[in-house]
């Protein structure tokens, strides 16, 4: 009898000591996986703050230098050492602006389209399709742009232009190809399928309740996109400013068509700079201090400019997202 | 005493209004048939709809009772299905109206309040006239007010109009839909399980309002809950694997039904 | 309910409004159609592009495709022929040293945001990938210029790798936390009851699961990294020789197909389409991966 008790008392506390043991390494294990994977996430965290920090260093001597003159100066002198940001910020701002322009309406449209009208044996190939688009890197953009666009620009449209409307500002001056219009137009081409797959997302969230509601009170088809639409007009802006920020910061392409001149005009014929250009043509040449800090400074205010569109339009998206979780 | 002299007066409306109606048919259903693709779900169901009366629907679920209704204003078939057969509204074959015109003397309540999220309470009661172009404001105030109040919702948002729909309880969301509908003056009022959504209190003030609607619209109502058929309607549909089994009045359906099968249904045995 | 019967007469009044305004239907369907028509007509618009730059892709990139473009070096100005042996093998180069860095990062990470990141900290660094994934690749190869090639005094593969990495991390911890996400929690909980530690069960049970998922994520990432050119401009720099050196400029087919379209000689125009055609060609091997995964997934 005694030694059964016996027994039993061993066995017991010897399970509880192997169970406690496994409970303290199982608590030692997932004590080293989560510090472990925390370590990896503080990375991508410390990641964005070294790269703000890395900047900031490296464009000191410049900022010192020229303080907040360096945004509104509109002379890029290399040779002198000037170092003013402001061609490059306007032909950044502009050729993103003009491709929004052109890529919102039409990827919106086609954004309608595959959400709202197309049949489904249509809806994957073009879907695919755009995708396709958003696949192709931008250096063969802008292959295409310097055998194919800018001739084009160059022979057909820009002399038509000129032809038709040259008392415009904006058409005027020799028909190059190579300028604000070549760049506005790729631009447009790789922004569309951005904006017109977060868009289509966005209809397609919609929910169905609200066209049929729209159906049942007798609206056409038109009428019942324009309640859809308007339901989802947060959510259209995020995307067009996710395609903002794409264009902005949008190197190889625009670089090989802009034409890369540090000038401001109003004429879309001329040859202009976009930040992201200027970096990609003249880093490797900087030959002074200065010079390197200058463009260090120039994606300084790039990185601080996609930071704050970006966050803008995932705030839209998120607004978006929330309604519907408060309807019926 | 105005009250009372008002009440009499409708109810003395509703006697000549049912004698004169008595054999006046709204939509007459002949043979119809609807598909999802080559799946029948609904078979050769031939059905007349009398004027200013409230038609329930019951049957099990997937007994094809929605999509019975979604025909008569041809909702079912924008989501891909065919229908054959005719449905005649005041004698004319639905499918050769345009649907856009159609669906505005048939008007529809779905199963979720699905008001306008981005227009306010009183935009969304008028979006359905404002479709159709009418902009005189002093009409659509008169239109808000007037569905606002038929569909019993008037005195909890008469102050609050302009602000957003989505302010609102379930219950009230469901009406101001009901009001939205009403807007547009439809002949028949279609509503595919209108409270299965609501809790019991705007449940009843539903049913309260489908009663008072009933003199001035035709309604048809699907609804999965047997009591609340018997409650509401006058007539009454049966529908069981896409076949209409019985339709009769509803006291009759409910104490002596004629088929079988009607009546293990109301009393539970199935379903 | 005396109110009611009049207004009752007020919207019949707004009802023979409606009957009367035949001419606002027609003005309603006329504008459904011409706002039907131009929604697909901006799909027209849309597909013209495309077909335009893969039909030039495909057509001129024939012309020097073969088999000794793929195992030649470049050939000085002038000379017939040669190929971009040195520049594809050094794509590979560049994506092995970004993924080797970039991957292990991110899934990582990935997998503190899905399993512990219900907190500040974790929404902190959910919000930084995101803002991360909209820098633009330039200001990336900046980055990368001042941490490692300042430092070591050289471009280097390695500094383009590291700028590959930087482009690669948020698309991986992004796609690792939803699919571990999609998990569905009775599996963790299947794990948990049995006993076995949390970190067991999230590497092997949930991992194994989502892996498919995870798998398309760093496809997806791998293959924008592939089409990379100008984090790589002031990184990897480019070279004329063969190199695999990790410490030296390395080749790459898209500072080549950049070298090449702006030169002034039309035989290395035309080799720039060639490479275009093997980079897109690569780039679409590496989403058909893709899609074949996410199509068999679950």
């Amino acid at each position: 009898m005694l030694e059964q008790i016996k027994l039993k008392n061993k066995i017991f506390f010897t399970l509880n000591k192997v169970f406690s043991r496994s409970i303290a390494s199982a608590n030692t294990g997932d004590f080293i996986y989560k510090k472990l994977t925390q370590f990896f996430a503080f990375l991508v965290f410390l990641l964005v703050l070294v790269m703000g920090y890395e900047m900031y260093v490296g464009s000191k001597l410049s900022i010192d230098k020229f303080g907040w003159n360096f945004l509104v100066n509109s002379t890029w002198d290399p040779v002198k050492e000037i170092f003013g940001a402001l061609p490059a910020i306007y032909g950044t701002l502009i050729s993103s602006f003009l491709a929004l322009l052109i890529s919102v309406p039409l990827g919106l449209g086609v954004a309608i389209f595959l959400s709202e009208l197309s049949p489904n044996w249509l809806e994957k190939p073009l879907s695919f399709l755009t995708e396709l688009l958003a696949g192709i890197p931008s250096v063969v953009y802008g292959l295409w742009g310097i055998f194919v666009l800018v001739p084009l620009l160059r022979n057909v449209v820009e002399p038509f232009l000129f032809k038709h409307f040259g008392n415009l500002p904006f058409f005027q001056g020799a028909p190059y190809g190579f300028g604000m219009m070549a760049a506005a137009i790729i631009l447009s081409i790789m922004v569309l399928p951005i904006i017109s797959s977060i868009s289509r997302d966005v209809l397609k969230s919609v929910p169905n309740s609200q066209r049929e509601a729209a159906l049942a009170l007798g609206a056409t088809k038109w009428e019942v996109i324009k309640i859809v639409l308007a339901n989802s007009r947060s959510g259209i802006l995020g995307a067009s400013m996710l395609g903002l920020g794409r264009a902005i910061g949008e190197t190889m392409a625009v670089t090989m068509v802009i034409g890369n001149r540090a000038l401001i005009s109003p004429s879309l014929f001329d040859p202009a700079y976009t930040m992201a250009s200027v970096l990609a043509n003249e880093f490797t040449e900087a030959s002074s201090d200065l010079y390197l800090s200058s463009l260090i400074e120039l994606a300084l205010i790039l990185f601080a400019i996609t930071i704050i569109i970006n966050v803008a339009a995932r705030i839209f998206v998120w607004s978006f997202e929330k309604r519907w979780s408060s309807v019926g | 005493m105005r009250n009372d002299i008002a009440i009499n007066k409708t109810n003395l409306k509703e006697k000549i209004s049912q004698d004169k109606n008595k054999e006046k048919l709204v939509i007459e259903v002949k043979n119809l048939s609807a598909y999802f693709g080559k799946v029948k779900v609904l078979k050769e169901i031939n059905l007349s709809i009398p004027k200013n009366k409230v038609i329930a629907i019951i049957g099990p679920s997937g007994c094809g009772k929605s999509t019975f209704l979604r025909s008569l204003n041809r909702m079912h078939e924008i989501v891909g299905g065919t229908i054959t057969g005719e449905i005649l509204l005041d004698g004319k074959n639905i499918m050769k109206l345009d649907p856009v015109l159609l669906r505005r003397k048939v008007g529809m309540v779905f199963q979720k309040p699905n008001p306008f999220p981005t227009m306010s309470i009183f935009n969304n009661v008028v979006s359905g006239l404002k479709l159709n172009g009418i902009k005189d404001k002093k009409i659509l105030a008169e239109a808000a007010e007037q569905s606002l109040t038929h569909a019993a919702l008037w005195d909890e948002v008469k102050d609050r109009l302009h602000e957003s729909a989505l302010g609102l309880s379930g219950g009230q969301q469901q009406r101001l839909c009901i009001a939205r509908s009403l807007a547009i003056k439809p002949e028949i009022l279609l509503m595919d399980e209108p409270a299965s959504a609501l809790d019991p209190l705007s449940t009843s003030k539903i049913e309260q309002l489908i009663h008072n609607l009933k003199a001035e619209f035709t309604i048809v109502i699907v609804t999965h809950n047997m009591q609340q058929a018997a409650r509401v309607s006058d007539k009454t549909a049966f529908f069981y694997m896409g076949e209409l089994i019985e339709f009769d009045s509803t006291s009759k359906l409910f104490t002596n039904p004629s088929v079988k099968k009607t009546e293990d249904y109301i009393t539970g045995r199935f379903g | 309910m005396l109110r009611q019967e009049f207004l009752y007469g007020v919207l019949k009044k707004g009802g023979a409004v409606l009957v009367n305004k035949r001419l606002n239907f027609i003005r309603r369907k006329s504008t459904n159609y011409v706002m039907l028509s131009l929604t697909f007509l901006s799909v027209v618009i849309a597909v013209i592009p495309l077909l335009f730059i893969f039909y030039y892709t495909i057509s001129k990139g024939f012309t020097y495709l073969n088999l000794d473009f793929f195992i030649s070096m470049p050939k000085p100005v002038g000379q017939e022929g040669g190929g971009m042996a040195n520049a594809i093998i050094g794509t590979f180069i560049l994506i092995g040293i970004g993924g080797a860095i970039g991957l292990p990062v991110g899934i990582f990470a990935g997998i503190y945001l899905a399993e512990f990141g219900n907190n500040k900290f974790g929404s902190t660094v959910r919000f930084l990938a995101d803002v991360l994934s909209g820098i633009p690749s330039i200001v990336v190869g900046v980055v990368a210029y001042t941490i490692v090639v300042l430092p070591m005094h050289h471009f280097s593969a390695f500094a383009g790798g590291v700028a590959l990495a930087i482009l690669m991390i948020p698309t991986v911890t992004r796609t690792t936390e939803e699919m571990i996400r999609l998990v569905p929690h009775s599996y963790r909980e299947a794990g948990l009851a049995l006993g076995i530690p949390k970190w067991k069960t999230s590497l092997v049970i949930i991992l194994k699961s989502a892996w498919k998922g995870i798998a398309t994520g760093i496809l997806l990432a791998i293959a924008r990294a592939a089409g990379e050119t100008a984090p790589l401009l002031f990184t990897a720099l480019g070279n004329r020789f063969w190199s695999t050196k990790i410490f030296q400029p390395i080749a790459s087919l898209t500072v080549y197909i950049y070298d090449y379209a702006k030169s002034p000689f039309t035989e290395w125009n035309e080799q720039a389409w060639t490479a275009s055609l093997i980079l897109i060609a690569l780039i679409s091997i590496i989403s058909l991966l893709f899609k074949i995964l996410t199509r068999s997934k679950y």
